[in-house]
């Protein structure tokens, strides 16, 4: 397995320290939390995102965030990347995220493009049903 | 955690295994000028017979451990080269009566491609499927044999799983039928006793470095009585009676044959210590939930233990056991993102194929080594799970059959 530090790192970081590293849940039920769950057990990666938002001006601004991944190490580490990328940022700005982004920062191997693509669903996904609700 | 260990643990035994000291001094007795370096197909001169004399010894050796006759023993690069020169070589040797060969769906790829490649030279293959434990039937045996069949080649124990196919009862249906019997055991020797003078078995595959021996050498059995003729896939010299030219690797060779000397005189101690072991191991993580032992536990070696641990991906599962050495699947397909095609040929489901560890023990692995890493897997496996949406979904009662998953 090719995998960079970066990806060790993060991965080894967000297993050692959960709650540092933002994994968990809040409840789905919640006004203010927008929840995205992406992938398939039989593909071999599940990401779970959820985001807590608070009113500003005529949009929202991401809190906080929580999330839970089923796959593999470079899977689990996009996750835990784009927790950083996502708090304080209004949804519009979260929106423009783009996976080559999360690529980029954990230097990701080309077979494993595919997690980054799968995290940038994950917050659309989490956006829309936020948006849902309001 | 014990601080006798020494980090990385080895637990892949089933993919090589180190060279034992003894079979490292043999090997480097027969390399230089002041060690026994001839060509042991050179006739004139001294050097060329004390080589030979070493290579026959090791054949005997190498006999003995499967109970045949020294003559029936073929020099081979590996289990490899064995396997492709006992289906390729029956193959083309017998096709004018008939090209259909059997197999199984969880052969080593070793026996797998070379079966490919002679359907693209116009043969057919069945490919059969194994029960969910992981064994060939009889039945399934039975019901693919044809009037053009000509070779049927199932292992004797799985690489991934460590199952145990019955060759008594597989090879007295291919006698009856008079049908050849080939057999790949790259994982079986020191492991199970074989014994080819009563077993119905036409060709057998072995392997030097899954038993303390070193890489790049195996042997192919085959049967001179009744006799067995294959075609020679590689030609230059007509050495090994013609089977496979090219100069004899002396020092392999020795090699090879001091492991099984090795294997036949220490393989009761081995076999206990490794019963031991994996008794150890499995009762200890058989007491993590939902994990699920792939492979029939009562037809099974003791020193290969499949496990999937759902929930929990297996790449994932290996990065966090950094410090042991294990495989997901066999390490031959590692590199494929793809789970095990032989766990998917037990009908598991992918999710639980690729949560799946291979755990394979050893005759240097300690208890101390056992310990450190099942405290590491209780660790990570807890840890892995916190992590996990599928774990909470589990724990909260939902049936994942009837999740809508978004497929990419």
């Amino acid at each position: 397995m090719a995998y960079s530090r970066k990806v060790i790192d993060k991965f080894e970081k967000t297993l050692n320290e959960p709650e540092k590293f933002n994994v968990g849940r809040f409840d789905p039920k919640e006004a203010n939390v927008g929840t995205g769950m992406v992938g398939a057990p039989a593909c071999g990666d599940v990401m779970k995102l959820q985001i807590k938002c608070e009113s500003k001006g005529n949009t929202h601004v991401i809190k906080d965030v929580k999330f839970k991944t089923y796959g593999c190490g470079s899977a689990i580490a996009s996750s835990s990347e784009i927790v950083d990328m996502l708090i304080g940022k209004t949804l519009e700005e979260a929106r423009e995220i783009k996976n080559v982004e999360i690529a980029e920062a954990l230097e990701l191997p080309p077979i494993k493009i595919h997690c980054s693509v799968l995290a940038e669903d994950s917050i659309r996904q989490a956006i829309d049903d936020f948006e849902q609700k309001q | 955690m014990s601080t006798k260990v020494t980090l990385p643990i080895y637990m892949d035994y089933a993919s090589t295994t180190p060279v034992d000291p003894r079979v490292a001094k043999k090997i480097s007795d027969h390399l230089t000028l002041d060690g026994n370096f001839g060509n042991p197909a050179s006739r004139s001169h001294k050097f060329g017979w004390k080589a030979e004399e070493s290579v026959e010894e090791a054949r005997s050796h190498v006999a003995n451990l499967v109970g045949c006759d020294p003559r029936e023993i073929v020099w081979t690069s590996g289990a490899t080269e064995a396997d492709n020169l006992a289906i390729k070589g029956i193959a083309n040797f017998y096709q004018s009566k008939g090209k259909h060969i059997i197999t199984s769906k969880i052969e080593h790829k070793a026996v797998l491609d070379p079966c490919r490649q002679l359907e693209r030279d116009g043969f057919e293959v069945t490919y059969l499927e194994p029960n969910e434990g992981g064994l060939i039937t009889d039945e399934a045996i039975l019901n693919a044999i044809r009037e053009d069949t000509i070779l049927i080649s199932i292992m004797h124990i799985n690489n991934e799983l460590g199952t145990i196919n019955d060759l008594e009862s597989i090879g007295k249906i291919a006698r009856e039928k008079g049908i050849f019997f080939h057999v790949d055991a790259a994982q079986s020797t020191g492991k199970v006793p074989i014994d080819l003078t009563t077993l119905p078995v036409d060709l057998m595959s072995f392997s030097a470095h899954k038993t303390y021996g070193p890489k790049g050498v195996g042997a192919l059995f085959v049967r001179r009585k009744p006799r067995v003729r294959i075609e020679a896939q590689i030609h230059g010299g007509g050495h090994e009676r013609g089977m496979r030219s090219g100069t004899l690797a002396t020092h392999q060779i020795v090699g090879m044959g001091e492991a099984f000397r090795i294997a036949k005189e220490e393989m009761d101690r081995d076999i206990k210590k490794v019963q031991s072991l994996h008794n150890k191991f499995y009762d200890s993580v058989s007491k993590i939930e939902e994990i699920y032992v792939n492979g029939d536990m009562n037809n099974k070696v003791s020193n290969i233990l499949n496990i999937s641990f759902a929930y929990v991906e297996g790449e994932s599962l290996i990065m966090a056991l950094k410090d042991i050495a294990v495989s997901s699947g066999s390490a031959c397909t590692s590199a494929s993102l793809e789970p095990s095609y032989v766990l998917r040929a037990l009908g598991r489901k992918d999710e639980l194929a690729s949560s799946s560890i291979r755990f394979s023990f050893g005759r240097f692995t300690t208890e101390e080594d056992v310990d450190y890493t099942l405290s590491l897997i209780n660790h990570a496996v807890d840890r892995l799970r916190e992590l996990s949406p599928l774990w909470e979904m589990y724990l909260d009662g939902v049936d994942l059959d009837t999740v809508e998953w978004q497929t990419h």
